[in-house]
């Protein structure tokens, strides 16, 4: 077996629904800086720097690369928290950008930490408002009415990997995945056939297989080669096309069957791609079919479900997993994986304990069976936009788990501490104290990089392009004995920026 | 969960998925589950008021 996979670094990115009630004409990229900057607000602000972002370089190599222009910089509200995460508002929504993470649990959890920021965000901005008027975030993916927004994974890649050996992969893995994956939708958009209930908010929108865009024409596999990351080391792959999660259990498995999955790829250790003979389509015929008995045909001319190839990449990845060492979070992953895919097989519903669309199905059919309600019935709409609503008073996700119908990975404790401390484990760890301990004297970040204000003529810059450096086992007591940026910077060597 | 224990669950199924989208019950983990009907009426409690008027107005920009 070729051991090409590096470990497999994790982040998320969300961009959540923002709505304000009661405000006439609702400006939204006004109303996500007031969200930012309310819960920035007191502390210390750090801004974002755009230095080495280029997000219009393209995986597959010369020719493929377009020119970004348009809102990339607006000096739009932007700004970095103490646990190493990136709060900013992006195509008229405020995004987290989680912090790098070690493993797929972390990231679950620093993913469910957005959620919070994003519910105390809310909170502090409603100060804010008229009265009567009342700020509403969702962290789903539509409107119903066919406007989408992104919720991004991304996992650190060897550069040695090819990319077109990634493709095939990840065309089947990524549109079957979905049974799994999907946050479940009342009806269809964006021209697709109308269905009753979908599995996933964002299927109708994927339009093509491969490609750069991320807001039109949106692929299934995106090509945005941008690793921040030593780039002559690593990738970062930027999939595009999975839910919002809010089930704890959900994110970890979305996340957590991804990253291995991939290093199964890197490795070598997958048989070739069971190419289905057409992508785009699959992802909708799937994501319709809430009863998962959809086959979608390969090209060998044979018929597959979604289930059977999860079952099958499920198999391969087990079996790479166990041959090069697993430890207790992968482990767990794998055994979530098949109790997932065993329960979806035996029937759909005794997931509503683990995953999004079911368990919203479970409550959509429970108020249509008690109050006749057609699928159409603008109550069944409500039901599924407000299941994603993050203000824990009213967001039904928050009452499932409330009444104890939600199986949870996390203690609140562990979510808001998450909110404000960094991963000990990644870079982030040196962002996120950083900008804790010496805030002021922090100019700029990004994510492979810090510039310092040390008081003399020139700026300090301190690049990062290692996402397992600046770990707490290696800076932390160097960060802990230094009373100021200048001496932290001195310590570290950094160069001039 | 075991494999065989997988296998089985492969075997019996059938083109049951129809009825199975129909159940309300779900077997869930934990003490305290609160029952449908009353889980029901907890969330028409918090459930915004004028359902049309708030579909209606949910209009988001796009993104990516």
């Amino acid at each position: 077996m070729r051991r090409r996979s590096v470990h497999k670094v994790i982040g998320t990115e969300t961009e959540f629904g923002i709505t304000v009630q009661n405000q006439p004409d609702v400006n939204p990229v006004h109303a996500s800086s007031q969200v930012i900057n309310a819960y920035a607000g007191s502390r210390a602000r750090v801004r974002w720097s755009y230095e080495d972002e280029a997000p219009g370089r393209d995986a597959r190599g010369p020719g493929y690369e377009t020119i970004v222009g348009g809102d990339f910089e607006s000096g739009l509200v932007n700004t970095v928290l103490t646990n190493g995460a990136r709060f900013y508002v992006d195509h008229a929504h405020p995004e987290y950008s989680s912090p790098e993470c070690y493993d797929p649990l972390e990231a679950a959890l620093y993913d469910k930490a957005g959620e919070f920021v994003l519910a105390e965000a809310a909170r502090a901005a409603q100060a804010l408002l008229a009265e009567g008027q009342r700020l509403l975030i969702h962290k789903n993916n539509s409107d119903g009415k066919g406007n989408s927004y992104g919720a991004h994974e991304n996992i650190l890649l060897s550069r040695e990997t090819p990319f077109r050996d990634l493709v095939g992969h990840l065309l089947g893995f990524l549109a079957t995945r979905q049974i799994y994956t999907g946050a479940g939708k009342v009806g269809a958009e964006n021209g697709r056939p109308q269905t009753a209930y979908q599995i996933t908010q964002r299927a109708d929108f994927f339009e093509e297989q491969v490609g750069l865009e991320t807001t039109l024409k949106r692929p299934i596999v995106n090509t945005r080669d941008e690793p921040h990351a030593e780039p002559g080391s690593y990738r970062r792959l930027h999939v595009i096309i999975g839910d919002a999660t809010i089930s704890e259990t959900q994110t970890f498995l979305k996340l957590g069957s991804l990253s291995m999955f991939l290093a199964a790829v890197e490795d070598g250790a997958l048989p070739p791609p069971p190419g289905l003979s057409d992508p785009v389509a699959s992802v909708w015929k799937i994501s319709h079919d809430p009863t998962l008995r959809t086959a979608v045909a390969l090209s060998d001319g044979t018929t597959i479900t979604a289930l059977d190839l999860q079952w099958r990449y499920l198999g391969w990845v087990r079996e790479h997993a166990t041959a090069r060492g697993i430890d207790e979070v992968h482990r767990r992953v794998l055994d979530t994986w098949e109790q997932i895919l065993a329960d979806l097989e035996r029937d759909p519903l005794s997931t509503a304990d683990r995953l999004d669309w079911t368990a919203k199905l479970q409550l959509l059919e429970g108020f249509r069976e008690r109050d006749h309600l057609p699928w159409n019935h603008p109550k069944l709409r409500l039901l599924d936009l407000q299941y994603h609503d993050v203000d824990p008073a009213r967001g039904l996700y928050h009452r499932l788990v409330g009444a104890g119908r939600m199986q949870r990975l996390f203690t609140d404790d562990q979510v808001h501490r998450a909110a404000v401390e960094p991963p000990a484990r990644t870079r982030a760890y040196f962002r996120g104290t950083c900008v804790e301990r010496f805030g002021r004297q922090v100019v700029a970040a990004n994510w492979d990089s810090m510039i310092f204000d040390v008081g003399e003529d020139t700026l300090r810059r301190v690049p990062m392009m290692e996402p397992l450096r600046g770990r707490k086992d290696l800076v932390g007591d160097l960060i802990a004995s230094s009373g100021s940026a200048a001496e932290l910077v001195r310590a570290l060597g950094g160069d001039h920026g | 969960m075991a494999e065989q224990e997988r296998k089985q669950t492969k075997k019996t199924r059938s083109g049951d998925g129809a009825e199975a989208a129909e159940s309300v019950e779900a077997p869930v983990k934990g003490e305290l589950v609160v029952k449908i009907d009353d889980l029901l009426d907890e969330i028409d409690s918090v459930l915004e008021e004028n359902a049309e008027e708030f579909v209606r107005n949910y209009v988001q920009k796009g993104g990516q």
